[in-house]
Parts: C-alpha cells; structure tokens; sequence
C-alpha cells in the first residue's frame, strides 16, 4: 500500500462483531474526493468512509446543510454518490469496490466550503414555492434564472463518452414471487416452495435475512437456519440486491435485478457476465409483499444533521459493518429496536450519555452543532443540555405500502399502532406477511408467513385454500406511541429539504390537501419518494387542519417503489435488421448503407452521381428487395383495390399495371405503389418499402372487419422474392440476354405492363416494365434464393453495355429529376392528396373508398401544394426542410432537395401555399445559415423529361 | 400488463396486440354528413365501465379481434373474431 491515507484511517472501526459482513483479510483502496481510503470487501461506501471518520457526505438540495448518515440503508437521502461515470449512486447501499473514483455530489464548490450554505441564512426567503412565486417574471429572463438555478440542483453528471454497459431483460413466470428476504418473505417462500410452487424470492439488499442480521445470537441463529433451508430448496430462485419497483395488471411485476460483484456473473449467470442491471418482467400466480417496515425520522429542530440517525442504522453500521457511530450518544427511543439500540452502543463501547424514553414523556427538543455543521448536543423536553456526538432516534415505523396501493388496495391508518395497515381492498392473487400485515415475536410472524406462503401456493396452483380450512394466527398489533414532530420544527424531507414549518406555511396558504401540499412543496417527490417522510407530512398537515391523520390520507404511492435506469429500461438493442440476398455482394463491392424500413442497404457505391449518369446514358441495376409485395388473390380483388386505392381497377387486363394511391380515411395519403394483374383471379400489389408492414395490416383491416364476405386471400411476399430493377436506355437489351420467352418488343411488352417468364434460368420471375427512375426500365422479382445469381448474372451479361450496378442515393437523384414524390418524405401525416398532385389520380365518380368522403369535401378547399422548385443559384442546394417564406411569413417548404448532374443544376420539390404555386413563381428560401436565396416554380413537378419519352421508349 | 384471450391463440400478454380503439361503425359513404364523419373518425366515448374494442393480434395470428373489456378494472368478459 504505497497510497498516503487519510490520517482518520479506520479509527472507528470496531474489533469483529459476530454477524459483521465485511472480509477483514481482504483489504482495498479507493478514492473519495481525491484522496485515498481504505475499506473492506463487504463495505458500502458510507460505511468505509465512516469507519475512516468522514461524517459529511453531501450538502442538501436546497439550504446546502451538511448531510451525514440517517439510514445507513438504500434509501438514505444524504449519500448519493458519482460514482466514476455513474451519477446518482446510492452509497449507504452500493458495495464499495477495488480503485472506485467517489465524488460528492452536491457540494460546490467543495464539500466543506459550500458557498450556497448562504441559503440558510435567507432560509426565511426560500420558503415554499419560493421558485415558482421568484422566478415566474418576466418570463424572458427565465432562460437566465435556470442557468443559475442550475448551478443549485444536486445530481450527478452524465458524460456521453461513458460507457453505456449492457443491460438486459428477463421474462419469469413464478408461481409465487415474495418482494422482501426478511424472515417473512423467507418463511412465505419455503412454505409455497414445500408445497411445489415455483417461487422467485426477491431481496433488495445484498443478502437475505431482513433485521435478522443485525440482531443478536436467536436472530442471527433463527436466519442460519433459514438461509440453509432456502439454499437447500430447488423451486426457490433467490435473487439478491434486486428490488420490486412495480405491481401491475393481472399480477405483471417489474424487479430491478441490479450486479452484485461477489456473485458469479455478477448474479446474472455465467462467470464473465457483462450485464450491469436486468429488468425482470415476471407474470406471478401469486405475489406476496413482505417488505417489512421503514423506519420514520422524528422532526424536530436540527433533526438533519450529521451524527442524528435511526436506531436501525445505528444497529446496522455495529453490527453489518463494524463501525462505531460515535463517541458519546444520546438516544431517544419508543420502542424495543431502540432499547436494543442502547444495548448495541454500550456493548461497542459507545457512551451512552442519555437514555430518553418517550414512553415515560422523555422528548428531544433541539439538535444543536459545532462550526461544522455536525451534532455537538442535544437539548432535552426538560430543558437539559447534553452533549454529544450522537442522538440515535427510535420513535416509529412506516410501512412501505406502494405495492399494496398498485394493486388496488386503500391502507388505512392504525392510530393504536401509528402506522398504516393493508385496507382489505388486495385481489386474491396478492397476499402480505410481516411487519406490514400485524406484530408478532420472531416465531409468530413466521408462523403466519408460512400460512401465507402455503395460501399462495395453492391459488396459484388453483387448488382449495388450506388457509381458509386451518385456523391461521392472525398476527396482533402492537401499541406504539405516535410519534411524528416534537415542539420544535425541522426537517420533514431530507431529500427535498423541506421543512415542517415550509408545510405549515403552504397549509395556511391555502395548499391544505396532502396532494397539494405535495406539489406545492415538493415533500415526498426526492429519492426516497415519500418511504421516509410522507407520513411525517401527512401528520404536520393534520396538526395544522385539525383533523386526523386518518381524515388526511396520504398521497398516493405509485410505481416505480425504488429508481430504474433507463438503460435497464431500453434493455439490450434487439431491432433486427433485414438483409436482401445481394447485400454481401454489395458490401464486397464497396456499398455504403444506411438503413431504411429496417433493411440494410447500399446507399451507394463510392460515387452517387456518376452512378447517376451511367443509368441516364446506358444501364444500371439496383437492389429494390425491400419493396413491400402483397400477393393477392381471388375473385373479389378488384373489389378491394377499388377500396384501397383512390384510383379504378375494376378494368386492368391481365398484363396490365397501374400505379395506385392509398388515403386514409382522413384523407391523408398513407401510401402508393403499382399493382399488376398477373392471372384471372390473381394479382400482385408492391408498396413502399418502409410501409409494407402498416398496409399488409390495414388490408386485413378492410378484409377482416368490413368485408369479410370478400372472397381475398393476402400473403405478404415481400421477402420470398429478391428484387432488382433495370433502368437505363440500354435495360431491354440487357434482360433480353438473360430471358428468352418473354417478347420484350416495345410493343409486345408496353410501358406500365407485366409478364411473368424466365430470368437467368429462373423460372416464375416477374418482370414490371415501370419507371420511378424516368428512364425505361424493367423491376425484375425472382424467388429469393436466386437473387445474388440473377443480379450476378445482369452484371456479367451487361459488361460489354456499360452496367454498373446503383444505390439508393442515385435513384432519389434520379426519381427528384423526374418529380415522383415519396410517400413520407414528400408527404407527412397532414398531406392530402389533392396538395400532392395527385389530383389526376383521385376518381370521386366510384361509389367508395378509403377516404372518399374526406376528399370529395377536400376537392373544394385550398391546401399547399406540392411543386418543383430550382434555386436561382444552381450551385445551392437548400437542405431538406428548408422554410419558404415570404418576408416573415412561412409560406412552405422543401421537402426533397439534390444536385442533379443530368441537369447540373440544384433542383427540389417542395409545399407551397396554393396561392403561390403557380409555374414561374418566385420564392425565398430561408437556409438554416438564415440566408436567403431565390428560387422558381417550375412547369411540372418533372425537372427532367416531363413528357416521358424516355420512360416509354 | 394486461392479457387478452386471442379466440385463436389463447391467453396472451397484451404488448403481443395493437389495440385499435373502441369498435366504430363506418358510416355509409355518400349519406354521411361532416359530422358524422367526423365522429367516426375522431370521437371516442372512453367511458368508465365496459367497452367494445378492437385489437389486431400483430405479434400472434395476424387477426382482429372484438373484445369487451372494462376500462376500470380491465377485466375482458368476451373475445371474438372481428367481422362475425
């Protein structure tokens, strides 16, 4: 150990404690604040800081008061950590590991010279909804105050060069899942395990055991025996440092499954495993919730300072971790864990100054600190002074009963016992056991756990309910003082930093709901969402209202109980992507691809415009399999095509194809695509390539709902056949090389027709002789397995034409030139078609269609119509997107824009209000530069050939 | 996460279908006036109680479906292939 340690190494480590979780032979170092400690395997970060005598982990959210331990467990609101690049870490519960780099969070400049401590001394004028009522005016100055208000908040720092890790999803289908390994859950899951159900045991700390742990020899040797019988039943799945965060629907639970280093795979398989956190979605026969009992701060002046914590925290840091919470202790207790709590502190050697029992009218009235912000003393209900370095607090619990309320239930206040109980209202397939559903000694929560446990075995088996037959020990409930505030104010909530005072003020100024007061004062909405402090709240408003706690209600708990990443959220990225039988080829050939529609494709091959001319002046080949292809079938087909498409069908020859246009009932174009007649009873309908799943779906739609007389059959093709389309003056001669029974004469096979024939040996191809290039072209469908042959083929016979095979980047070129729109780049989700140009197209004579009656009312009003445009400059090529404006006015926009090298010139399509869109127009296009440059409407959409010489050549 | 009995397939997990909203009788084309057009296309009643939707089974058998669900508790009391 070469580092230099803190001098405070260690020096509140205590000898070995019995049930102590940490590895005293295995040492390690890491870095908190820039300089080096020391800690044991088995160590959270706290406690290794604590034990080296760190006491202030952070500065609060709002007054930036010094922060120490309260909890010691996951939800203590004071440690929250950056961990390397992970922000937000939850260090009285995150294991500390070899070489971490740990930094505060929310001190600024520095943890011990915090400048913004300045708001305490303005306190008073950071009252509730001090941000909304400060910063509301003006409005433009906004921008500016969250500039600065920024500076305040707390939270870690993102880097988007982290690593983003791996996570992952699971799906379980328990029989039994039991959210909480305390002695409860464990005696639930043994008894429906016993009784053959399968069973996920979920614990959220690193292992099970509840209290047991920190308890003395029964409890310790009560959970040895527990732990042997769970690790020796096969149906029970254990899993660790994992957490239920929600209950749904029909008993669909979400655990957040988080790495645990000292678990091989990290608890996720495998030695190796790379998964950082799972997401377990797990449909449970049964849930039982035994998460045991939160325990609740007391409020009272100076309750957050550093050295002020829970018994069970006290308990925890002695007896888990081996350090000793201080020198000199004060303790205020109200019930048995905190008379436990005097026996622990004496035991290590703590003194123990004052024992105040709040059964016999003892109080705590203020906590008073040193230059540092830490506890120095404690001034007692008679007026005493003592002092000290620790006042452990034991005055009550909360029972966590967010998972109660997701399933339906209204806990309801017991004030016998000062605390929320299950209100009756759970479905049969969720059931409570421990501290959340009565008290009891050890034996009897167990007993009544494993009855639980038996009953939810059997409903999730469906079988008779034993439950109901034996006589199960209800479990009693114990007296417990209600404890909430004292006489004086403090904290309410520690991760929000607000105060009792702050809810008495918004409670007079009218926010006097729970649900109000919650918003208005942000109380229960930090970290710990509510788990400490909602209770606390709810009493001070009760205080304040006059009515009871149980009038009052608490607000309601809502999922997730405890923080999930996004990336364990997003999970592992499982979007597949398609691959045509040709994309080896083109990426041996130098393709760049992009993905579109979920196909991986070949953009272009080194050089977009030259690919351009070659099909312009001799021939070219690209890969269009992702086209969509419906194979359509039966009598009734043209009666369907009548109802997609806007256009008539009732007369296409077989032979013939038409191009056709989908609207939406709304009138909206949703997609286009050419149909051909291939036999009597048969047709093919190809799509865009990116809309083949939603018209497949919405054609079903029509034949399953409306129509289901129709005699139709649909089978989507789009990926049995490999497609390539020719194009280029020179593409008959090429296919005639390679298919010799189809007559290809101009006359024999005209423009907008379709034959089915042979192709490089291939029998059953269709040809299309179609053109969105302009040029004359044949679309070519052979069976999927014989694409790359087909497409080698073309290129081998074509060599001596010129061939070259071309990209999608060449035929957007080429398409822009000719003026054929893309459905969804040239239209949006408002086009309509007679803003698209379509207007030729739309028959409003047919008695029905998709839409019809939108268009027929369409047909008399003005919309922005779609027109083609070419910047005066033909060097500028205005970026897609780019506004029409006229003035300050928008008036449309560009939707396609390229260089086109058949015209050297920059060309585009675009929206443009009716009233402008007329040939010979003049308008401004504003660049994202904010220059502005001029350009004309052309006389057709078509930059290149209008009239279509060459596509019908 | 709600499941839904698909009348082909069985008791599913609801992300395997795309709910299609509350079942609409198209009006009949040429008699339609705007409104109720328009009320086909873009009013639902979403009431707290049952509802008649329908939800095309996309991850499963491909078919549209009728099914009565109560929007509150989500139960289902029938499912049924649509167009019957």
């Amino acid at each position: 150990m070469s580092a230099t340690f803190d001098t405070a190494v260690g020096i509140r480590r205590l000898p070995g404690q019995v049930g102590e979780v940490i590895d005293r032979c295995s040492p390690l170092t890491f870095t908190w604040n820039t300089r080096s400690y020391q800690a044991f395997k088995g160590d959270t970060i706290v406690s290794a800081l604590l034990a080296s005598n760190v006491t202030v982990f952070s500065r609060s959210f709002k007054y930036h008061r010094p922060r120490g331990v309260l909890t010691a467990s996951f939800l203590d609101p004071g440690c929250t950590f950056q961990v390397g690049d992970e922000p937000n870490v939850r260090g009285a519960h995150r294991r500390v590991e070899p070489g971490m780099v740990i930094r505060a969070q929310n001190g600024w400049p520095s943890l011990r010279y915090d400048v913004k401590s300045v708001n305490q001394l303005v306190g008073r004028f950071l009252g509730p909804g001090f941000y909304y009522k400060t910063f509301m005016r003006p409005e433009r100055l906004w921008p500016v105050y969250e500039q600065v208000l920024k500076r305040f908040a707390s939270g870690g720092k993102v880097s988007v060069d982290s690593d983003r890790g791996y996570y992952d999803k699971r799906y379980a289908h328990p029989d039994v899942l039991v959210a909480g390994g305390g002695p409860a859950g464990i005696a639930a899951a043994l008894s429906a395990a016993e009784r053959g159900a399968e069973v996920l045991l979920v614990e959220e700390e690193y292992e099970l055991g509840g209290h047991l742990r920190w308890g003395g020899q029964a409890s310790r040797s009560a959970l040895a025996e527990l732990r042997a019988a769970v690790a020796g039943h096969p149906g029970i799945e254990v899993l660790t440092n994992s957490v239920v965060t929600g209950r749904y629907d029909d008993n669909w639970v979400a655990v957040m499954q988080r790495r645990d280093p000292e678990l091989p795979g990290g608890g996720f398989g495998p030695a190796g495993s790379p998964v950082r956190e799972r997401l377990v979605k797990a449909r449970a026969g049964v849930l039982v919730v035994a998460p045991g009992l939160v325990e609740r701060p007391y409020v009272f002046e100076g309750n957050d300072r550093p050295g002020v914590l829970l018994s069970t925290a006290a308990r925890r840091l002695i007896n888990l971790w081996a350090v000793k919470p201080g020198e000199r202790a004060v303790v205020f207790t109200a019930n048995a864990d905190g008379d436990e709590a005097v026996s622990d502190l004496e035991r290590v050697g703590v003194e123990v100054a004052e024992v105040v029992d709040a059964r016999r009218g003892g109080d705590v009235v203020r906590a008073t600190g040193g230059r540092n912000g830490a506890l120095s003393a404690v001034v007692l209900g008679d007026g005493t002074k003592i002092d000290c370095d620790v006042l452990v607090t034991a005055v009550g619990w909360t029972a966590p009963t967010s998972l109660l309320n997701m399933a339906g239930d209204k806990p309801v206040y017991e004030p016998r016992a000062a605390r929320f109980l299950p209100g009756g209202g759970l479905p049969d397939t969720v059931l409570v056991a421990g501290g959340i559903a009565g008290d009891g000694s050890l034996g009897e929560l167990v007993a009544h756990a494993r009855v639980v446990g038996a009953t939810a075995a059997a409903r999730a088996a469906g079988v008779a309910d034993p439950a109901a037959a034996s006589h199960s020990p209800a479990l009693r409930l114990d007296e417990h003082p209600a404890l909430f505030r004292g006489r004086t104010h403090g904290m309410v909530d520690f991760s929000e930093d607000v105060s009792s005072k702050d809810l008495v003020a918004a409670a007079r100024e009218g926010y006097d709901s729970i649900e109000l007061m919650k918003r208005y004062t942000t109380a229960t909405m930090g970290p710990s969402q509510g788990k400490l402090e909602t209770v606390n709240a709810v009493a001070v408003l009760s205080e304040v209202t006059g009515r009871t706690i149980e009038e009052t209600g608490t607000t309601v708990w809502r999922p997730p109980y405890a923080p999930i990443s996004l990336g364990a959220l997003g999970g592992r990225i499982l979007e597949p992507v398609r691959r045509s039988p040709m994309q080896p080829w083109h990426e041996a050939h130098g393709a760049r691809s992009l993905v579109a529609g979920q196909w991986v494709r070949p953009d272009h091959y080194g050089d977009p415009e030259s690919e351009v001319l070659t099909v312009r002046e001799r021939v070219g080949i690209i890969d269009v399999t992702p086209l969509g292809k419906l194979d359509l079938r039966g009598p009734d087909v043209p009666d369907l095509l009548n109802l997609l498409y806007v256009n008539k069908w009732s007369k296409l020859a077989i032979g013939g194809v038409r191009y056709g246009v989908m609207c939406a009932e709304d009138g909206v174009v949703l997609d286009d695509g050419v149909t051909g007649r291939l036999g009597e009873e048969h047709y093919v309908m190809s799509t865009t390539s990116s809309g083949a799943a939603t018209v497949w779906e919405w054609v079903e739609g029509w034949l399953q709902t409306e129509h289901p007389d129709w005699r139709v059959h649909v089978t989507p093709v789009s990926t049995a056949f490999a497609s390539v389309n020719i194009a280029g003056p020179r593409s008959r001669d090429l296919l005639a090389r390679v298919c010799s029974d189809v007559d290809l004469a101009g006359d024999a096979f005209p423009y907008m027709h379709v034959r089915s024939g042979t192709v490089a040996d291939v029998p059953g191809c269709w040809m299309w002789r179609i053109g969105f290039t302009g040029e004359l072209s044949y679309e070519v469908h052979v069976p999927a397995s014989y694409g790359l042959h087909v497409w080698e083929a073309l290129l081998i016979e074509g060599e001596d034409l010129g061939v070259c095979a071309f990209g999608v980047e060449a035929q957007r070129i080429m398409r822009l030139e000719k003026g054929h729109l893309i459905v969804g780049q040239d239209t949006d989700g408002l086009t309509k078609a007679f803003g698209a140009g379509l207007d030729w197209l739309v028959k409003l004579d047919k008695v029905d269609f998709a839409g019809k009656p939108e268009l027929v009312w369409q047909e008399r009003e003005e919309y922005p119509r779609l027109v083609g445009l070419q910047p005066e400059d033909p060097a500028i090529v205005p970026p897609e997107s780019s506004l029409l404006v006229e003035g300050n006015r928008i008036v449309g926009r560009v939707t396609s824009s390229r260089h086109s090298p058949t015209l050297r010139r920059s060309i585009c399509l675009g929206f443009l209000d009716s009233e402008l869109a007329f040939a010979g127009t003049g308008v401004t296009v504003l660049l994202p530069d904010a220059r502005r440059i001029r350009a004309r409407v052309t006389q057709h959409l078509a930059h290149f050939d209008p009239e279509g010489v060459h596509l019908r050549g | 996460m709600i499941r839904i009995p698909c009348p082909f397939c069985g008791l599913r997990n609801c992300d395997e279908f795309v709910n299609k909203g509350e079942s609409k009788r198209r009006p009949a084309v040429g008699a339609a006036s705007r409104e109720e057009w328009r009320a086909y296309l873009y009013d639902r009643v979403n009431p707290e109680g049952w509802v008649r939707e329908r939800w095309y089974h996309r991850a499963g058998c491909r078919r549209y479906i009728k099914v009565e669900r109560h929007t509150f508790t989500n139960e289902i009391r029938r499912s049924e292939p649509a167009g019957t």
